[in-house]
Order: C-alpha cells, then sequence, then structure tokens
C-alpha cells in the first residue's frame, strides 16, 4: 500500500481541548480579581491551593513523566524557604529575594543531579530523602537559623497587610500560571516525548539518539525549581521559617498523594489531584490525626482500585484529553493509494 | 571472495578492528576484525554463545569494547556512546523488543525521528508516518506500545530504527519467533530498506530468511568470526558445519 505522506495526518489539539484552553484562560482571569471580591481568609487559602497545584505539577512532572520518583522533594521546598530568609536578612526587598531565592534552588540543584541521576529506581528514591534529611542538618547548623528555632522573613512587615497578602495572592497565581504553562510547552515539544521515552526504557532512549542524561537533568532541574518557588511563596504566606516544618516530608507526601489520586503521568490529573486534596483538608483538615488516616486510606484505595487515578480514569472511560501532550495520528481515506 | 565494495577503512566503511569484550575473566569476543561497506547487507549466524549479540551491542556503543576500535564513516566511534553513534546514522534494534509502553506507536516513532537528522518538526512527522507504513504499523498508529503483540515489537523496533534515518542498521534476530507468512512481509521491508541504500547487519537464526536479503554471510562461533564471506561458500565451510550446522542446535 502506498500512502501520501503529509504532517497534517498528526493531530495535538481537538476541539474539545482549544475549547478547555478558552475555558483556562478565563478561569486565570476571574481568579486574578478575586482580591477585590473574596475576605482575607479566602485568598490565603486560594495562595495555598495554587501552590498545591505548583508542587503536584512538579513531582508529576519528576515522576509521571520522566520516571524520577522521588521521596525528598521536600528538600527544594525547604531550600526556596530557606534562601528566601537569607536573602531577606541582607535587605532585599522579600519578594524579591523570594525569586532568586528560587533560581538559587535550580542552581544547586544542578551539582545534585549529577550525582543523584547516577542512582536508579528505589535507589534515587531514597536517596533524594537521605540528602534531604542532610540538607536539613546543614541549614540547622546556620547560625540565623540556630537550629530549630528558626526565623521569620520579618522585612514582610514593610508591606501592609492587606497589600501584602494581595501580593503573595497574585505572585503564586503568575508562578502557576508560568510553571505549569511553561511545563506544558515544554512536555508538548519534543522534549517531553524524549522524556517519557526515558521514562519508559532508557537503554532504548538512548540507542535512538535522544541524550539521556541531558534530558533527565532539565526535569530534574526543572521540578526543583518549582518547588523551590513553592517554598518561598509558603513562606511569605506563613512569614516564620522553622526548618522541620519546611523540610519535613509530609510535603512530598502531599505531592504523593495528589498525584496518585488526581492521575499520575496526566497533565491534568496533578491539577485535580491538588483541588481533591485542598478541598479535603478545608474540610477535614481540623480533624487532626484523623484527618492523616483518612488522607492515607484514601490514597491506599486509589491505588488499589484506580491506578491511573481519577482522571486517568476519566480518560480511559470517555477518551478525553483537555489538555493533550500526545499526538494521534489520523489517516484521511483518499490519501491512500492501492 | 570478499564482496566488499569500499576501500579499505575510509569515509564508505563501518569497521571493527582487534574487538574484545570481557565480562569479567569471560572474554566473549576475541580480537573480532569486521568491515563492510555502508551500503552492504551483511547477515550474521552462529551457534547460541557465540558471541553475535554482543558483536552488535559493542558496534552500537551500547558496550564499550574491552580493546579494538569502531569506525563509521570514517569517524572513530569507538569512545562515543550508542546515542552519539545513532545521530552519526548507526542505529541497532532490540532481540527482546524494547518498546516505550506508556506511548502510543505513533509516539514511539516520532520520538526517534524527532532525534534525527530532520530540519522541522513536520519532517519528523513525515519521517515517522512513513517508517510506519514501511513496516505496515499504521493501522496500530494509535495503540498504547504496552498493548501490541510480538509481531507488532518487533516491528516497532524497526520502525523506530528506521525513524532515525540511518545509514546501517543492525538488526538483531528480528524475525526469531515469527510465522513464514510474517518473515516474509519483513523480509520484503527489509529488502525496500536496501533498495534505500541503508546498510544492513543481520543476526538471524532462520537461514533461508536471511539469504533473501544478504549477500554476504559471516559466521561466529565462541567470540571469533570463522567464516566471511558468500553466502552458500559459507554454509559449505567444514568449519561452520561443524560450529553451528553439524552441532546439536540445528
Amino acid at each position: 500500500m502506498s500512502l501520501v505522506v503529509s504532517p497534517s495526518m498528526v493531530q495535538r489539539w481537538t476541539r474539545l481541548s482549544r475549547r478547555a484552553a478558552a475555558a483556562v484562560v478565563i478561569v486565570l482571569l476571574g481568579l486574578a480579581v478575586l482580591p477585590g471580591v473574596l475576605g482575607a481568609g479566602a485568598i490565603d487559602r486560594l495562595a495555598a491551593l495554587f501552590v498545591y497545584v505548583i508542587m503536584a505539577a512538579m513531582w508529576n512532572a519528576l515522576a509521571g513523566y520522566g520516571g524520577l520518583v522521588s521521596v525528598g522533594q521536600q528538600m527544594f521546598f525547604g531550600l526556596g524557604a530557606y534562601f528566601t530568609v537569607r536573602l531577606a536578612e541582607t535587605g532585599l526587598d522579600p519578594f524579591v529575594a523570594m525569586g532568586m531565592a528560587s533560581l538559587l534552588v535550580a542552581v544547586v540543584s544542578y551539582p545534585l543531579s549529577l550525582v543523584m541521576l547516577r542512582l536508579k529506581g528505589g535507589e534515587f528514591a531514597i536517596g533524594m530523602w537521605v540528602v534531604s534529611a542532610l540538607t536539613h542538618l546543614m541549614v540547622n547548623l546556620d547560625g540565623l537559623i540556630q537550629g530549630e528555632t528558626g526565623r521569620s522573613l520579618i522585612s514582610l512587615n514593610a508591606y501592609a497587610p492587606g497589600a501584602r497578602r494581595d501580593i503573595i495572592y497574585w505572585l503564586a497565581l503568575v508562578a502557576m500560571t508560568g510553571l505549569l504553562g511553561g511545563l506544558f510547552a515544554l512536555l508538548r515539544n519534543r522534549t517531553g516525548a524524549s522524556i517519557q521515552a526515558i521514562r519508559d526504557n532508557e537503554e532504548a532512549a538512548g540507542s535512538l539518539g535522544i541524550d539521556v542524561t541531558r534530558t533527565k537533568r532539565l526535569i530534574f532541574v526543572l521540578a526543583a525549581f518549582g518547588i523551590g518557588v513553592a517554598g518561598a511563596l509558603w513562606l511569605a504566606s506563613a512569614t516564620t521559617f522553622q526548618p522541620k516544618t519546611y523540610f519535613s516530608v509530609q510535603w512530598t507526601a502531599y505531592m504523593i498523594f495528589m498525584v496518585l489520586v488526581g492521575g499520575i503521568g496526566r497533565f491534568e490529573g496533578a491539577i485535580l489531584g491538588a483541588v481533591i486534596f485542598f478541598l479535603i483538608e478545608t474540610w477535614f483538615g481540623a480533624l487532626g490525626v484523623w484527618y492523616l488516616i483518612g488522607l492515607g486510606v484514601v490514597a491506599l484505595l486509589f491505588s488499589l482500585f484506580m491506578p491511573l487515578g481519577l482522571w486517568g480514569a476519566i480518560e480511559t472511560r470517555f477518551g478525553v484529553s483537555l489538555m493533550p501532550v500526545g499526538y494521534r495520528l489520523e489517516i484521511p481515506p483518499q490519501s491512500r493509494k492501492d | 571472495m570478499s564482496v566488499d565494495s569500499g576501500d579499505g577503512a575510509g569515509a564508505s566503511r563501518f569497521s571493527g578492528s582487534g574487538i574484545t569484550k570481557r565480562f569479567g575473566a569471560l572474554a566473549v569476543l576475541e580480537s573480532v576484525d569486521f568491515s563492510m561497506g555502508m551500503d552492504e547487507a551483511v547477515g550474521i549466524v552462529g551457534p547460541n554463545g557465540a558471541g553475535k549479540t554482543t558483536l552488535l551491542a559493542t558496534l552500537s556503543g551500547a558496550y564499550q569494547p574491552s580493546a579494538g576500535a569502531v569506525t563509521f564513516g570514517g569517524h572513530d566511534v569507538t569512545r562515543l556512546p550508542a546515542a552519539a553513534r545513532c545521530r552519526l546514522g548507526l542505529v541497532r534494534t532490540h532481540q527482546v523488543p524494547k518498546p516505550f509502553s506508556g506511548m502510543t506507536t505513533f509516539e514511539n516513532v516520532y520520538v526517534a525521528a524527532a532525534h534525527g537528522d530532520v530540519r522541522s518538526r513536520d519532517e519528523a512527522y513525515e519521517r515517522a508516518i512513513d517508517a510506519l507504513n514501511l513496516c505496515g504499523m499504521l493501522a496500530v498508529a494509535n495503540r498504547q506500545a504496552e498493548t501490541l503483540g510480538l509481531l507488532d515489537r518487533k516491528r516497532l523496533e524497526l520502525a523506530r530504527a528506521l525513524a532515525t534515518g540511518p545509514k546501517v542498521i543492525l538488526l538483531d534476530e528480528i524475525g526469531g519467533g515469527l510465522t513464514d507468512s510474517e518473515a516474509q512481509e519483513l523480509v520484503q521491508t527489509i529488502q525496500e530498506l536496501r533498495r534505500r541504500g541503508i546498510g544492513i547487519v543481520w543476526i538471524e537464526h532462520i537461514v533461508h530468511v536471511l539469504l533473501q536479503v544478504v549477500e554476504r554471510l559471516i559466521c561466529m562461533d565462541a567470540g571469533r568470526i570463522i567464516a566471511d564471506g558468500e553466502p552458500q561458500a559459507v554454509m559449505s565451510d567444514p568449519e561452520v558445519v561443524r560450529a553451528y550446522l553439524g552441532g546439536s542446535t540445528q
């Protein structure tokens, strides 16, 4: 059978996903004007949601697309906050310090990637946790932090409480939009396909000309940067930095929860998972220990009965993709010649 | 009786000289000399454990040789990893297929095409579609690779290798486990690669399938090349008969 080959046979956007993209733009514009509408408490909570979305998307990028399951991502969350405190002490504006701290996290993650990406599978996962614990201890040694005494982002007081809240909200919104938009663009281009190929079979990916090391490093540094941003944002709304709060493995546990429940390896999955986690926390967070037990049970049930997560199940059942990063081949009948 | 069409070790040849590969104390390849024109089709046969796959893996860059050198089209590629050799036009398929399970068939082939010498995304698309068409895989283009059966996994190995835009393809038992009619389809596909001027190195146990494509045959035994030349002559070589045909395996 001969075939008239045309690149137009490859479909990426669908009518549905174009509508979804338009809806996303409208939702984001709506979110941008909310500080004038909602009360202080709601704005704080929404800023937290944006941070959760960032964390879920970044862990999903690393583990779901890159196959790099890490239990140590709290290291970057903690460093994002710690560097912010440190830089703000030099007299830098706290919001400028947050941006620079996030970049610094990315810079630090680069040499770390040279070592950690030599590890595979479980060794990488646990190795990251070990390095995270070491980083925590090193931060404890800083005279400014004084062990677990901690330090506040005092310079935030230069801003009036209302203005501060709105700025943090908008920064979180912009960071979420920028990071997820950038990640989406990355996953849709050639690099995105390479990342997934490496996840599925590293040796085959290498034998087809993919630069395995460079590609893995890219996703590692990106995830570190994004989670560093999340840590800096969290510090800005909480104002106090105490190492054990930020370097706690619970942050990674939350990321895993959000991604597993929402749908690992699905762009929409991480966002949906973050929203679900946010709702559960909002409704049941006050229950303390029972809340955490509930989270564990939910995660267990999902991994047993819905291993693709909620969005994975929807996608398989209905064949829908709102934010497609993949490729579909559609051969029109008239291009086949016999 | 060499069927070589080239000029020694120049720009139009693919050669390995003195290739030795040891795993600990075990020498799997012992000073193997191999050379072919870039558009030649060479078959490799030999009993199990002869070192055929190891030779292919060493030529393609999956393994570094313990000693010896590999040159490809005038480049010394001995220290280059597989990815860099692939970008020069040397690619292999795997005996046990290694699909990217979580991606569709088309995406598997596209990612290979996108890392070839294409100038644009559209060109990569065209090359991927062409490779799928040639390997008879258009019907399963949107299936997840993990759902493919053995025949399609074998075809996918070939389609992906083809999509990289190779000068030479190393095929490792791509016909193994296929029925006669499936193997015939495969022969037609590989003959089409030959018409496109792509060099072939093909390890295969099914000799009559192999002989439909190659004009030169190498027989290996115990990490060495024991015969090399015109296929009928190699198959009737006394040492080949003893080591391979007369052995307990066939």
